[in-house]
């Protein structure tokens, strides 16, 4: 399963990366001061302890056991922060203002914590010490402790507060993220959908700028003068077959203007009006081929993109069958046509329409008389495909790339009639749609698929079809 | 028939009013988009037949402007330019038809018949007839004399097409158009095949055939032969 989309976007991860960074450093920061301060706390405690302690011995030194009981009693009423705790061999005590030997490792010479109790009043309650171990002669033992229980209970909150805090900042952390790559997304978004429109053949469209000074204006700003230039050039490719097509038309529908001034003139079964009329054929024949390459200049431009719609790629088959059915019969050829499934892409249905047709026109010329023609559908992983097979003659292997050159006849086709452009125009209908045309061997025959990537396949905006008005379309 | 030429391109014009008139009709002519607009709006024409590129007046907005006008003269383009998705913008703009050039002159005579046709429809029609063939659009099933005929539905559509043009030259591009709502060269032809299965059922068995194969033009379907 994928991560929603979100959680992908560029802005999300540095965002992510940053605070998992920021949380690293300041834990770190926080551990080491909390570490230093503990023990710059510690050393002090001990400092004074050990100077207690120096000076105990001292007292025990000059005035025995007996001497340093009286020295503990004394300070032991004084009260504060001081702990002290004189036992014999079996820990039974002898002096001090702590009730029993606490639960410690006996450690001389090192500095412990302990907890003991503490009555204030008619309350007793746990308190923390730290103190040192004094072994005396005899097996006697002086305890000297300081309460550090409000320095413990610091260190204690500190240490239970600051997972939570951590986690908290990674939350708001999160958060902040997602609602900065939202904002990020939704100019992106912006973006993407305006280009999205301008492929489907919208190109007046342009990408909103807000104003702002921001890189995404800097950006919207480039894009849009790149989109002016490009609408330029389309514009300009198409005043140039524009007028390519004007005048060549103009002086080829003179032309043709006078041969059917002429033929209406003659006789029809005279020998002229035979002639006249194959002249008449001819030229027809010219402009069907100039017409194929317009219509190939013109998707090879992209010009068409302006009249794609959704489209549904069933009917598109199921229209051309129809239409070319009866001819593969007529030859003894047996037609089928797949059942599929829905297949829209966004596509112009003419020139879709025409593709096919090539195709299947080829297909039943080149297949001999009780060969097969099959025409399907097939959902692939990379997009949908459109595919015509036949059990014909097929192209050599080493032809199949030149074929779909303009123009290319191969010696078998070179009677039969056709422009030559058929494959081309599927070519060039195929570029309009980031479409791929493929030829592979059928084994027998040939088996051309075009094949629309799931680019296409993905639905346009709702802009209505550049259609047909519906009484016409109706008729 | 009266029909108004505008087409600044002279020759081609002289031709198309003298093709016109040879055919037996009567035919004005405009050199410019703002001539042909004054006149289509004065003179009632049955027909208009429009250069997409005119000086002074763009066929585009001629038509435009009759159509605000409120003027429902049936128009046929006539245009040099390349076709995509002009065929589109000229239907749009109010365009009934649209022929690319060069053009065969049978081609727009047959469009032209079917335009002023379309002018003056005859009451709503459930049944179709030529001579003995019968079409009855309600329940969609064609009989000739006694016996019924069986129809694919597409070739119901191409009779349909066919008997409401009946005595008229319908072409192969029209019925390409009109059936099967195709507006390319299906370079090969593909329509001819279809007519042959269409007259294997409809004349094959009787005296006297209705569909007529009109050299160099189309097909027509009539009574008499």
């Amino acid at each position: 399963m994928r991560a929603p989309r979100l959680f992908r976007t560029l802005a999300f991860r540095i965002v992510f990366i940053y605070i998992a960074i920021f949380a690293v450093s300041a834990a770190g920061l926080v551990a080491f001061t909390y570490w230093n301060t503990k023990r710059a706390l510690d050393t002090q405690t001990d400092q004074t302890i050990d100077a207690e302690i120096l000076g105990l011995s001292e007292q025990y030194q000059r005035l025995g056991l007996g001497g340093l009981a009286d020295v503990i009693i004394s300070r032991s009423v004084r009260g504060g922060q001081s702990l002290y705790l004189l036992t014999d061999l079996r820990h039974h005590p002898i002096a001090g203002n702590l009730d029993g030997w606490p639960q410690i490792i006996y450690r001389p010479d090192s500095f412990v914590e302990f907890n003991y109790e503490r009555r204030v009043g008619g309350a007793t309650t746990l308190r923390r010490a730290r103190g040192r171990i004094f072994a005396l002669t005899g097996g006697f033992q002086l305890l000297v402790a300081r309460d550090v229980h409000e320095r413990h209970e610091t260190v204690r909150l500190f240490s239970t507060t600051l997972p939570w805090s951590l986690m908290l900042m990674l939350v708001l952390g999160v958060i902040g993220g997602g609602l900065m790559s939202r904002n990020l997304l939704a100019r992106l978004d912006s973006i993407n959908e305006t280009s999205r429109e301008i492929m489907a053949g919208d190109l007046s469209r342009r990408v909103p700028v807000r104003g702002a000074g921001d890189e995404f204006d800097t950006l919207a700003t480039s894009l849009n003068r790149m989109l002016d230039r490009i609408e330029r050039l389309m514009r300009g490719m198409r005043e140039v077959t524009d007028s390519v097509a004007h005048d060549l038309r103009t002086p080829l529908n003179r032309l043709r203007n006078r041969i059917d001034a002429a033929l209406r003139r003659l006789p029809p079964d005279s020998a002229e009006y035979v002639e006249i009329e194959s002249a008449a054929i001819e030229i027809d024949q010219l402009i069907a081929t100039f017409n194929a390459l317009l219509l190939i200049a013109e998707a090879e431009a992209g010009m068409a993109r302006e009249a794609m719609a959704r489209i549904d790629l069933r009917d598109v088959v199921e229209g051309i069958s129809e239409l070319y059915g009866p001819l593969a019969e007529e030859k003894n050829l047996s037609f089928e046509v797949a059942p599929s499934g829905e297949a829209m892409i966004a596509g112009n249905k003419r020139l879709i329409a025409q593709a096919l047709a090539n195709l299947v026109d080829n297909a039943i010329k080149y297949t001999p008389e009780g060969g097969k023609v099959h025409v399907s559908i097939e959902n692939m992983p990379s997009g949908v495909a459109l595919i015509v097979a036949d059990s014909g003659i097929g192209i050599p292997e080493n032809e199949r790339t030149r074929v779909l050159d303009r123009f290319v006849r191969l010696e078998v086709s070179r009677h039969s009639p056709g422009t030559g452009l058929g494959l081309s125009l599927v070519v060039a209908v195929a570029k309009l749609h980031d479409a791929r045309l493929d030829i592979s061997d059928n084994k027998p025959g040939l088996k051309a698929m075009l094949l629309f990537p799931h680019d296409t396949v993905r639905p346009v905006s709702s802009r209505p079809p550049a259609g047909i008005p519906a009484q016409l379309a109706a008729k | 028939m009266r029909i108004l030429v505008v087409e600044d391109d002279l020759e081609a014009q002289r031709y198309l009013v003298n093709g016109l008139k040879e055919a037996g009709h009567v035919v004005d002519d405009a050199d410019d988009g703002e001539i042909g607009l004054s006149l289509s709006l004065s003179r009632p024409y049955d027909v208009a037949i429009v250069d997409r590129m005119l000086p002074k007046m763009d066929g585009l907005k001629l038509v435009e402007e009759l159509r605000q006008h409120g003027n429902v003269t049936p128009v046929l383009f006539l245009s040099a330019l390349s076709e995509v998705d002009d065929r589109v913008k000229g239907l749009k703009a109010g365009g009934d038809d649209y022929l690319t050039k060069p053009y065969a002159f049978v081609e727009l005579l047959a469009r032209l018949d079917a335009l002023m046709r379309r002018r003056h429809p005859a009451a709503v029609k459930t049944r179709l007839q030529v001579g003995d063939l019968e079409l009855d659009l309600l329940t969609r099933t064609a009989k000739r004399g006694e016996a019924s005929i069986d129809l694919q539905p597409r070739e119901f559509r191409l009779l349909e097409y066919l008997m409401r043009h009946a005595s008229q030259v319908v072409t192969r591009t029209m019925l390409l158009e009109s059936v099967w709502e195709y507006h390319f060269d299906p370079q090969t032809n593909v329509i001819d095949v279809h007519i042959s299965r269409l007259r294997a059922k409809i004349d094959k068995g009787f005296e006297t055939p209705l569909l007529h194969t009109v050299r160099g033009a189309g097909y027509m379907i009539r009574a008499r032969a």
